[in-house]
């Protein structure tokens, strides 16, 4: 239960992180963070306590295996974080080029 | 193939992206060309399902030969084909439009490989059955987008885009969150085992949490009012033909369609998800019309439209009755034709005089004439005039919640309809009627293919209204609301069409 409760606690700081910074950096970070959040609560969710690895042999029972999907799913969902990542950081580079500062209160050029 | 056309809906637009990015910069206006044939291909494909499902009902495609629910399904029924075709013929039209107003950015080749992943994440998005697959195309049409929006890489752009993906990113996370939840509490994955195990296992809380999750995701992805902050920087940024495809298409196959698929289809609408949907979508009505009001940049302007527009569908469609499902599948149709007409047309304007102030435009009607009318049938479509589509789709919404008893809504509607016909009354007396303002002189009209995509757009405007009569509508458009109001019958679709 408490690992469940920890995996909020680590969503609840990258949400915080995204609302509350002020630099751009910080604020990939905290997407970051949330998405690895997602992803650890997601492996938890297919964890059992002292399971095996799913693998299916001759002479193995099928007995108190961990749930194999959510480790598939969890690989891809990291590869596209990969990709939000890597994009957000390269348009926070031009954003540096163009603006001169990582400060989201001085790039304001859009209002109304 | 053609018993099965599930595939191609995904594999043109991505071989074609692949093509695009490996020979676009070494064989000159090869990307235009392939492009225009793919998303032409496209939009012949699903008007062609639609003929196809008639027969049919439903096709089922398992990917990879695996049976679902273990392997992964794309699923084709009414709605489906309804929202392929609107998303697809826009496509095109937004493709060939591009082949001119493109020009003044460099690396086209690029910006094709963008909009044609745009398109296979859209149509992915659609025709998915499966909710982690659903997810993944979703993130697909999400990045690109990011980086389309990002495109000019100017200042403004930058910042639009960065807003755009914190806020994109946070939806997704979201919407994976929700789709955790109902895994563990299902153990399954695919849509239509999904809502049967929903339906075995009764009522839960968790169910309860994942569709809150949900309606946070999908609403922050098609700007519903408390989510709308990114839109209007983000829409108006980028290029034309993007922003058209963005609020024309992809807020409404992302947001709309992947919302109703989930609700109605799988977890089945209960009253009190029904009546909040209502809620915010009133709320965007009057909140969107209110702030179009105040605008003076033209594509800002029409950014605050979407979030206004795209209110009445999901109040239409949230209200549950025949009725207003019918009228709101049929706005959200019409506003993918209009917003995308109008959007071009600002395009236009914007190619010719190099700017998107109202204020700086005037009398534009004489030097840019096909611009101006068909911004006039777009204005009066939107604004809901009697002959044009628009008015038919928010008169069946008004009605329908007429006749279900919510008056506040209904007067709600009628009066942002009013709104909606004041700013764009300001449009068209700013930018094309009145003096020709001094500079503008020298202004010529768009070229040959801006023209052509406008042309077609006004025309599919004006004989909108036409999919009214039952003849043409029952197939169609009633056929896509039987398959929302059918609800979890979704199951017996599904596994009646595998075999």
């Amino acid at each position: 239960m408490s690992l469940y409760f920890l995996c909020l606690v680590l969503f609840s700081v990258g949400l915080y992180c995204i609302l509350r910074k002020r630099n751009l950096i910080k604020i990939i970070i905290g997407i970051a963070i949330t998405e690895y959040a997602v992803n650890l609560f997601f492996v938890l969710v297919g964890y059992k306590m002292h399971g095996r690895a799913p693998i299916h042999a001759e002479d193995q029972a099928i007995l108190n295996m961990v749930d194999p999907l959510p480790q598939a799913l969890v690989l891809t969902a990291i590869v596209i974080g990969l990709a939000i990542t890597a994009l957000i950081a390269s348009i926070a580079i031009r954003v540096y080029e163009k603006y001169g500062t990582f400060d989201i209160t001085k790039i304001r050029k859009l209002k109304g | 193939m053609m018993q099965n056309p599930l595939p191609l809906f995904i594999a043109i637009p991505l071989a074609s992206a692949f093509l695009n990015s490996l020979l676009g910069k070494r064989i000159k206006g090869f990307s235009d060309v392939l492009s225009s044939i793919a998303t032409l291909a496209l939009a012949a494909i699903s008007i062609y399902s639609v003929f196809l499902i008639k027969d049919v009902g439903s096709i089922v495609y398992k990917v990879g030969g695996w049976m679902p629910p273990i392997g992964i399904a794309m699923v084709m029924d009414s709605l489906t084909v309804f929202m392929l075709v609107t998303i697809n013929v826009v496509a095109f039209l937004i493709s060939v439009y591009s082949i001119n107003y493109m020009e003044k950015y460099t690396e086209k080749g690029i910006f094709y490989s963008l909009f044609l992943l745009m398109i296979a994440g859209m149509n992915g998005v659609i025709i998915s059955g499966d909710m982690f697959n659903l997810y993944v195309f979703l993130e697909i049409a999400a990045i690109s987008s990011y980086a389309l929006v990002a495109f000019g890489t100017e200042q403004e752009e930058l910042e639009a885009s960065f807003k755009y993906a914190v806020m994109g990113s946070l939806a997704s996370s979201f919407i994976l969150l929700g789709i955790v939840f109902l895994y563990s509490y299902t153990s399954t994955l695919n849509m239509a085992d999904m809502a049967m195990t929903l339906l075995t296992n009764g009522p839960s809380r968790i169910v309860l949490l994942a569709s809150v999750l949900f309606l946070m995701g999908f609403g922050l992805k098609s700007a519903l009012v408390p989510f709308h902050a990114w839109l209007p920087d983000a829409h108006p940024s980028a290029p034309a033909p993007i922003s058209a495809m963005l609020s024309g298409v992809l807020i409404k196959s992302l947001g709309v369609y992947a919302m109703v698929r989930i609700f109605f289809s799988v977890l089945g609408a209960t009253p009190e998800i029904l009546s909040i949907l209502m809620v915010i979508g009133s709320l965007s009505i009057v909140i969107g019309a209110c702030l179009a009001l105040g605008q003076w940049d033209f594509k800002r302007l029409l950014a605050y439209s979407s979030i206004n527009q795209i209110g009445y569908v999901i109040l239409g469609i949230s209200l549950g009755t025949p009725l207003g499902i019918l009228g709101g599948l049929f706005h959200l149709l019409n506003h993918s034709v209009f917003k995308s007409l109008l959007f071009l047309n600002s395009g236009a304007v914007e190619y010719s005089t190099g700017t998107r102030d109202l204020q700086k435009m005037g009398g534009l009607r004489e030097k840019m004439p096909v611009t101006a009318l068909t911004s006039l049938v777009g204005s009066m479509s939107i604004a809901g005039v009697p002959p044009f589509n628009g008015f038919w789709s928010k008169l069946i919404i008004i009605v329908a919640c007429v006749q279900s008893g919510h008056f506040v809504h209904a007067s709600w509607a009628v009066l942002a309809s009013i709104i909606t016909l004041a700013y764009f009354l300001k449009v068209q007396k700013h930018a094309f009627f009145g003096e020709l303002k001094e500079g503008l002189s020298n202004v010529k009209e768009a070229p040959f293919f801006m023209k052509f995509s406008m042309i077609v757009l006004a025309i599919i405007c004006l004989a909108g209204g036409l999919l009214m009569l039952p003849a043409v509508s029952g197939d169609f458009l009633k056929a896509a609301r039987d398959v929302v109001l059918a609800g979890q019958d979704y199951i017996t679709v599904v596994f009646g069409a595998i075999k």
